[in-house]
């Protein structure tokens, strides 16, 4: 098995039941502080990649919320992601900036390589397709996202190099005993 | 105090006091929509705008404080446009067919729309796609008549603590609703229906059960009984143009006659009886505590209100063993009417239906609960709301304000007035201690006429004691007593009465809980809008028909003596326990 693979499963085949275990300790810090949620949930999502909804359940529990407050954060930032993700996220820009830049036709760029929609994840496990508005860098708009890469004005002829950078890029590093 | 204008109008105001507030004192109305009276405003509806001279941009009146020196104009020209567009542009998503619509003529955006002089829908919006939310027995909710006002996520989760309605989604796409896109019973809803109380439109209302109960006066195979609910009466008139607080109990049973029940009866009955379970339960209790030494569970709670039932249910398992037994009166009247009245008349009990009028949506869940078939069937088949009421007498062409008033019919029929007070919060605690009081000390309770003033009125938990004395010698254990009693309404302050109780903070033995503000007289089922003022004016109405009782004790009530001489035996004896008991199950709050 080669390193990039243990490191792709690592993700994908934690169970829930793992993630509820380690859960209580991730989120402790946040419970008691005003405005604990959301950071909660971020560190939820980083470490298991996505949010199911039996620890979202917990969370709320956790948190003395009802679920269906947890789930309208959830459902309103589009950063929080209910389903397994890829190893990579490409979130491109649709703010007015890179809109009026031709931040559309980076977007159908991205599909088309991708072969995915938006919201998605490609078969290999490898890229998660997501939107964003606005990332704060208008100046260089179009731009996109990888991760926590920000990429400027993109061509969509220059995107097919630029993914194929992190599908080949190793991931032993992302593998945290 | 500052200064302001308003319409040129000089007026004063306390700091801190918003436009829309000092406006209506004045006596200038406003026009809102998601306004929701002693809640944080949310601004969501832009209704209320008015324009603030010096100000960038016209303001929401609901939101915005008042400041020194303002001026404020709600009817300028400027602001008649906006205000109308705002509706114009609300319109413009929302499912428009009014005439089938539930809300048809009672819905507060048709009457914006009327008010604000739209005359076309000048934007062609996207709608959202229609998804019909049926998955509860007690609530119906239609995403596509939404105009995300806001108002039952506020008093979902402000008002009763629960938080089941939230918006979900962000921008256009936000859908106010349970979890991401789940029915109400996949999260932990009580059903206490405040949410349909409040929506301004048809987005959530009850579940109709009309068409069934029709069908059942329609078969002449059935012997068809009807119960109301204490809090109909002081609110039914408002279907028919009375103003709030006007009691049409005798009007309300010559309409039930001419609908064509076979018997008109009363829940009040049951309540007489409640009483007599409830207030025996409760001495049972504080003499196994006191001279028995056992472990207890108190204080007790009432159990009249099924909301409350579900939220203990779901929230407080651990105070399930602390719920009084007894099962609502409600359900007590399904199963009296379905063995002690059916036999009297001979009718078998699975001819018989049992029809329930109440102020309450959550009654529609509690009638289904597996609990309550005592009589070997479903005790209570159906449940309308005070609205659905409504909706029927219209339906049948009663012309209800010229109907004489009549009786009730015997045997079910008959109450007392500590019956009626069930309708307000604090009620079930007065009824419960004109009668335990007059039971252990052979005299009635020593109140100003018989009202236990501390735990009635509006504030949100109460609380009353009074020291027992100079008992009768069955009672002796109890002497010198300070019996500790408390009272909540609505579902947030019995939370914070439950955690007080719950840290040992305050220590009570007898707590009556009613789910919704003020009691029954402001359910979920109630006309719509109910605010505290109508409340005011719907408990008044219920203390009226109280003080207009020749008897106002449960235990004078000789129609339940006679039940038990004949049929049950005594309170708490075997017979009562089959019918009049229930037991309760600890819900996961999905």
């Amino acid at each position: 098995m080669t390193e990039a693979l243990k490191g792709c499963m690592c993700t994908e085949t934690m169970t829930e039941a793992e993630m509820l275990s380690e859960l209580g300790d991730l989120t402790a810090e946040y419970r008691d502080k005003p405005g604990g949620l959301i950071p909660a949930l971020q560190v939820a999502q980083s470490r298991f990649g996505y949010l199911p909804e039996s620890v979202l359940r917990q969370i709320a529990k956790d948190f003395d919320k009802s679920y269906s407050e947890v789930t309208g954060v959830v459902s309103f930032y589009s950063f929080f992601s209910t389903t397994p993700r890829g190893r990579h996220t490409v979130r491109v820009c649709l703010g007015t900036a890179c809109y009026v830049r031709g931040g559309k036709e980076v977007l159908a760029a991205v599909r088309k390589e991708l072969g995915i929609d938006v919201g998605e994840t490609t078969e290999d496990q490898q890229f998660s397709l997501d939107v964003g508005r606005c990332f704060g860098a208008c100046g260089l708009a179009p731009v996109l996202m990888v991760d926590d890469d920000v990429h400027q004005r993109v061509k969509p002829s220059k995107l097919g190099a630029l993914l194929k950078a992190y599908q080949a890029e190793p991931v032993a590093e992302e593998v945290v005993a | 105090m500052l200064n302001l204008t308003i319409n040129g109008k000089s007026i004063t105001a306390e700091s801190g006091t918003t436009i829309l507030a000092a406006a209506r004192s004045a006596g200038i109305r406003i026009p809102t929509l998601c306004y929701l009276e002693k809640s944080e405003p949310t601004g969501a509806c832009r209704v209320c705008l008015v324009e603030v001279s010096g100000a960038r941009t016209l303001c929401t009146a609901c939101s915005m404080p008042v400041a020194d020196g303002m001026e404020v104009q709600t009817n300028s020209p400027k602001v008649r446009a906006a205000r109308r567009q705002t509706v114009e542009l609300l319109l413009s998503e929302h499912d428009g067919n009014c005439q089938i619509c539930d809300r048809n003529q009672d819905c507060e955006l048709q009457n914006l729309a009327s008010e604000l002089g739209v005359r076309e829908i000048p934007f062609e919006g996207e709608k959202a796609e229609a998804r019909i939310d049926a998955s509860t027995p007690a609530l119906v909710r239609d995403n596509s008549k939404c105009i995300k006002c806001r108002r039952c996520v506020t008093v979902c989760s402000a008002i009763q603590g629960v938080g089941a309605l939230q918006p979900q989604g962000r921008g256009f796409d936000t859908v106010i609703g349970p979890a991401f896109t789940l029915n109400l019973d996949g999260v932990a809803c009580v059903q206490c229906g405040q949410c349909a109380a409040v929506c301004p439109v048809g987005a959530i209302s009850e579940r109709s059960h009309v068409e069934g109960v029709w069908a059942a006066l329609e078969d002449s195979s059935k012997t068809v009984v009807v119960q109301t609910a204490p809090a109909i009466r002081a609110a039914l008139g408002e279907c028919f143009g009375y103003a709030p607080g006007t009691l049409v109990t005798g009007k309300m049973a010559s309409a039930l006659r001419a609908l064509g029940f076979d018997g008109v009866f009363d829940t009040n009955f049951t309540a007489d009886l409640t009483i007599m379970e409830e207030g025996t339960e409760l001495l049972t209790r504080l003499k196994r505590a006191l001279v028995d030494g056992e472990d207890v569970p108190l204080p007790m709670f009432t159990s009249c209100s099924p909301g409350w039932i579900n939220f203990a249910e779901y929230y407080y398992p651990q105070f399930l063993p602390n719920l009084s037994t007894c099962k609502s009166p409600q359900q007590m009247f399904g199963a009296v009417a379905k063995t002690y009245y059916a036999q009297k008349i001979g009718v078998k009990p699975e001819d018989m239906v049992v029809v329930s009028v109440m102020p309450c949506t959550a009654k529609k869940f509690e009638c289904q609960r597996p609990e309550m078939h005592a009589s070997g069937v479903q005790d209570v088949d159906y449940v309308l709301t005070t609205r659905e009421l409504g909706r029927m007498i219209k339906e049948a062409g009663i012309d209800f304000r010229a109907l004489e008033d009549t009786e009730m019919d015997v045997p079910l029929g008959l109450s007392s007035g500590a019956a009626d007070i069930f309708a307000n919060t604090g009620g079930v605690m007065e009824a419960a201690l004109r009668t335990a009081y007059e039971l252990i000390t052979g005299r009635p309770l020593p109140m100003d006429n018989l009202h236990v003033q501390p735990v009635a009125g509006l504030t949100g938990i109460k609380s009353a004691s009074i020291v027992l004395e100079d008992l009768l010698p069955e009672w002796a254990f109890l002497e010198g007593v300070e019996l500790h009693v408390a009272v909540s309404h609505g579902l947030a302050n019995t939370r914070k009465l439950l955690e007080k109780i719950r840290t040992g903070e305050a220590k009570y033995h007898f707590v009556e809980v009613m789910t919704c503000p003020g009691g029954c007289i402001g359910g979920g089922g109630q006309p719509r809008l109910t605010d505290d003022a109508i409340r005011c004016k719907r408990m008044d109405a219920i203390f009226a028909e109280d003080e207009g009782k020749p008897m106002r004790k449960s235990h004078e009530n000789q129609a339940v003596q006679e039940l038990y001489k004949d049929f049950l035996g005594e309170p708490l004896g075997h017979r009562s326990h089959e019918l009049l008991h229930t037991h309760y199950h600890a819900k996961e709050p999905v």
